[in-house]
């Protein structure tokens, strides 16, 4: 066995030398008189905008980056599980409750593949949804404002993975465990994992019009990774596919004990029929302690609530709900066609490509040819289900994507290249190098019954000298192709922050039209806004002091302050009175033990300051909004504890 | 001459005027349309954003009402008014009183728009943040043109009639025509 892998791989070897010489010949063919044409194609002109819009995942960032495409260029980082000091998300008092979880306040998470909205099988552009891994949570991202809006924890689940998909019409968006363990969590040896651990795959309902999430149900599957998933989609949809890896059940050195089976599967999941199960009262309510967090956007501010129990549903309880389909060697991507026929289970340690065909797994259930079971669910035989299998196209497959021409874009790690197939007849058409070690691609409309396959681009782990060297630790790097052509046509390398691992993309129409200039400030349902100079206030309760106060260029309401006394919470609440577009205003305080405040116009935020020594403190304006942004400052007094300084603000006079 | 003096009602479905400020960091221009009774944003919050630019020349916030507002749309019910009632009584020759009345107090109010912008470019705040002198010493206005275009500063500043006024102007107009149409009718009957 283990001789057999070593030379397949020695084979593969020798086989990605031979098509890397092949590319280099090309490349090298391409620069001269013919690089003008590839530079004219990703040019945007200066003030002219991008066709495409890219939200590319930060990985350990735990952030989503927004870029254009053809040009490359990074438009936004928009905070989802990681405090963000450049806007004071995840420190101001208004958005510490979006990062809170069963586990506390979490300041970092490991965000990996963005989804978009769609109606109809189409790309919506309305909502972004992406997952933290670490601390399973999804988050959803209003593509009007982009910002985070809505982030739930996800119990049962661990590494977070294989998430977090979205069903063609946005009913759910989905999201399976990579790591199974104990259900409910308890003390226990770690050796007993086999038959003891299981696996959670959570349908988060999302509500058609507020796009409210809430768990719906969670199916309880067998101890194995699961490791990707996509919905089913035109004929399939209903079904949702889950590659899984780990079928030994092992509990340590996986790298080893869990590429034993020659073939793990891909668990196809009828969720229709599990929710028809559920809305009749099947399945169970199941104590769990999980976080939903919700940020109002007239209150400026997120609301936590802790949830406290789960409906849980055995597939053994729902018959003909969930099946197994044998997949060569620990499938990663999970990947369904445009028409939602052909299922790819990306063997990352198989020297082909598989495809499955739902058609054939239809037959092959109705006519219960079955290869056994495993903790109760039916096996498929592989021959009954495999739709045909590409044949030796590169080394080590993780993910493909569409062109909704007919085509197939697979990434291959270990080769480091993208390989062009096609549907039905499996011939490998091209192969383009990525630089280096590719892991996810994407074609914009991507998990969608229509792809807009004009672009591609692939997502590489390893950079080394893509660039001018940044010393040891460098940013990742993604290719642009154009895939218009027969042939895929390397356009541009562009930087990309953090460890992107999926992104998501489509034709900027629709979010452009969209997207907010200013938050009314009429709506503004902030407690504690201040919404012209005359209700700037202080108010004493205790030993906090709420200062209520404004900015508008150039200058804050109140910007004198005195009576703070040692051992006071002093909350400044800023509102910024601004009604235009792009004015933002900043506040930063000497000492300040949080981040700056970012306040857009109309909004409120809140910054906490415990000042811990007597003197008169500066504060200003951190956005340089105005010709008289310097002057934008004020001062605030802090007397001793004991101290009898009365409580008074000014703006424009002298403190009387 | 009934038609005559029912058009410039329009002034009270349609702006009159509109101011429009144009600059680089504005590729939504600042504009301010000017009714008989009001004055309105083109662009949401526009009278505030231009209120915003302008206190750093220490020029005064545009009023919420002037007087006017009360005067011009009084004025215009009135010359309505009597429009129609000679237009039932029908002599042609009051049609061209009717139509001098509608010039004098059309160019009353022109006049008075004039003093207004002139007030408001130049009675400017002497703590004003920046201040600006012409090339004589002078200190600098920053009126807006009664019609046209000028460079002010930054700002490229329009300002042109709109729907309402076109309006007014055929009605006056037309009280002109009805005086000819009546005059003729009257020598070949």
């Amino acid at each position: 066995m283990k001789k057999r892998l070593t030379s397949t791989i020695a084979i593969a070897m020798i086989f990605a030398a031979f098509t890397s010489c092949n590319n280099s010949g090309k490349t090298n063919g391409q620069s001269g008189a013919l690089s003008s044409n590839v530079a004219e194609k990703v040019y945007v002109a200066p003030g002219e905008y991008d066709e495409f819009y890219a939200f590319i995942s930060g990985g350990y960032s735990g952030n989503l980056t927004v870029y254009g495409l053809p040009s490359g260029r990074m438009f936004k980082e928009i905070p989802v599980f990681s405090q963000f000091p450049t806007s004071g998300y995840g420190y101001s008092e208004e958005t510490k409750p979006m990062l809170n979880t069963s586990h506390g306040f979490i300041p970092w998470g490991d965000s990996h593949h963005p989804d978009i909205s769609q109606t109809a099988g189409e790309i919506d552009g309305r909502f972004i949804f992406i997952n933290e891994n670490n601390t399973p949570r999804i988050a959803k991202i209003d593509l009007k404002t982009f910002e985070t809006t809505e982030i739930i924890e996800v119990p049962n689940s661990a590494g977070n993975h294989s998430s977090s998909f979205v069903t063609e019409n946005t009913e759910y968006v989905v999201a399976g465990t990579r790591f199974s363990v104990p259900i409910p969590q308890r003390d226990m040896p770690i050796k007993e994992y086999k038959g003891n651990f299981q696996g959670a795959l959570s349908f988060i309902s999302v509500a058609p019009e507020t796009g409210n999430m809430d768990i719906k149900f969670q199916v309880l599957m067998p101890g194995f990774n699961y490791d990707l998933s996509h919905p089913g989609r035109g004929k399939s949809h209903g079904w949702f596919f889950f590659t899984t890896y780990n079928t030994e059940e092992a509990s340590t050195l996986l790298e080893v004990n869990a590429s034993q089976n020659d073939k793990d599967f891909i668990a196809a999941v009828n969720w229709k029929k599990i929710e028809e199960y559920v809305n009749n009262g099947g399945g169970t309510m199941m104590p769990a302690d999980y976080a939903h967090n919700v940020y109002d956007e007239h209150t400026h501010t997120a609301t936590s609530t802790m949830k406290k129990e789960v409906r849980v549903v055995n597939p053994s309880e729902v018959p003909g709900a969930v099946y197994f389909l044998p997949t060569p060697k620990s499938p990663h991507g999970c990947d369904v066609d445009p028409s939602g026929e052909y299922i790819v289970g990306n063997g990352k340690l198989s020297a082909n490509l598989t495809v499955h065909s739902f058609t054939k797994m239809l037959a092959a259930i109705e006519g219960e040819k079955f290869d056994g079971e495993a903790y109760g669910i039916p096996i498929l035989k592989f021959e009954d289900v495999l739709a045909g299998s590409v044949e030796q196209p590169g080394l080590g497959p993780l993910h493909t994507e569409f062109d909704g021409k007919g085509n197939a874009y697979t990434t291959f790690f270990i080769s480091s290249e993208v390989v062009k197939w096609k549907l039905g007849t499996w011939e490998v058409i091209d192969r383009k190098p990525t630089y280096y070690s590719v892991g996810h691609l994407t074609i914009p409309g991507g998990n969608s019954g229509k792809p807009q396959g004009k672009y591609m681009f692939a997502m590489n782990k390893i950079t080394k000298d893509r660039y001018l060297p940044t010393g040891p630790e460098m940013e990742h790097s993604a290719q642009l192709y154009d895939i218009s052509g027969d042939k895929m046509e390397l356009l541009l390398d562009f930087p990309t922050h953090g460890e992107p691992h999926y992104a998501a993309a489509m034709r900027a129409d629709l979010i452009k039209e969209r997207s907010q200039k200013i938050y009314d400030l009429e709506d503004n349902k902030h407690p504690y806004a201040a919404k012209s100079d005359d209700d700037t206030k202080v108010v004493r309760k205790g030993n906090e002091v709420h200062i209520y106060m404004t900015t508008i260029r150039s200058h804050f309401s109140p910007d004198n302050i005195e009576g703070i006394k040692l051992g006071d919470k002093v909350y400044f609440h800023v509102t910024n009175l601004e009604q235009d577009f792009d004015v933002p205003h900043g506040f930063a305080v000497l000492g300040q033990n949080t981040s700056e405040l970012l306040i857009m116009p109309g909004q409120t935020k809140t910054s906490v300051w415990e000042p811990t020594k007597v003197g008169v403190w500066p504060f200003y304006c951190t956005d340089f909004c105005s010709a008289l942004h310097q002057e934008m400052q004020g001062y605030i007094r802090v007397s001793a504890a004991n101290a009898n300084t009365p409580l008074i603000w000014s703006m424009g006079e002298d403190i009387e | 001459m009934i038609v005559a003096a029912l058009l410039p009602l329009g002034l009270f479905l349609f702006p009159l005027w509109r101011i429009t400020l144009e600059a680089p960091q504005y590729p939504t221009p600042l504009a301010m349309n000017i009714h008989v009774n009001d004055f309105s944003d083109v662009h949401p919050h526009d009278i505030k954003n231009i209120n915003l630019m302008n206190h750093y020349v220490g020029m005064q916030y545009i009023p919420e009402a002037i007087p006017e507002f009360k005067i011009f749309p009084t004025g215009i019910l009135i010359t309505s008014f009597i429009g129609l009632l000679i237009g039932w009584k029908g002599n042609y020759k009051w049609f061209l009183g009717w139509f001098i009345l509608m010039l004098v107090l059309s160019a009353a109010g022109m006049y008075d728009f004039y003093l207004w912008e002139h007030d408001y470019g130049h009675n400017l705040d002497p703590k004003a943040i920046m201040k600006f002198t012409n090339k004589d010493g002078t200190v600098m206005g920053f009126q807006p043109p009664l019609f046209g275009t000028k460079d002010i500063l930054n700002f490229k500043a329009h300002s042109y009639p709109q729907f309402g006024a076109l309006f007014l102007g055929l009605g006056i107009a037309s009280g002109f025509l009805a005086y000819f149409v009546g005059k003729k009718n009257k020598s070949t009957a």
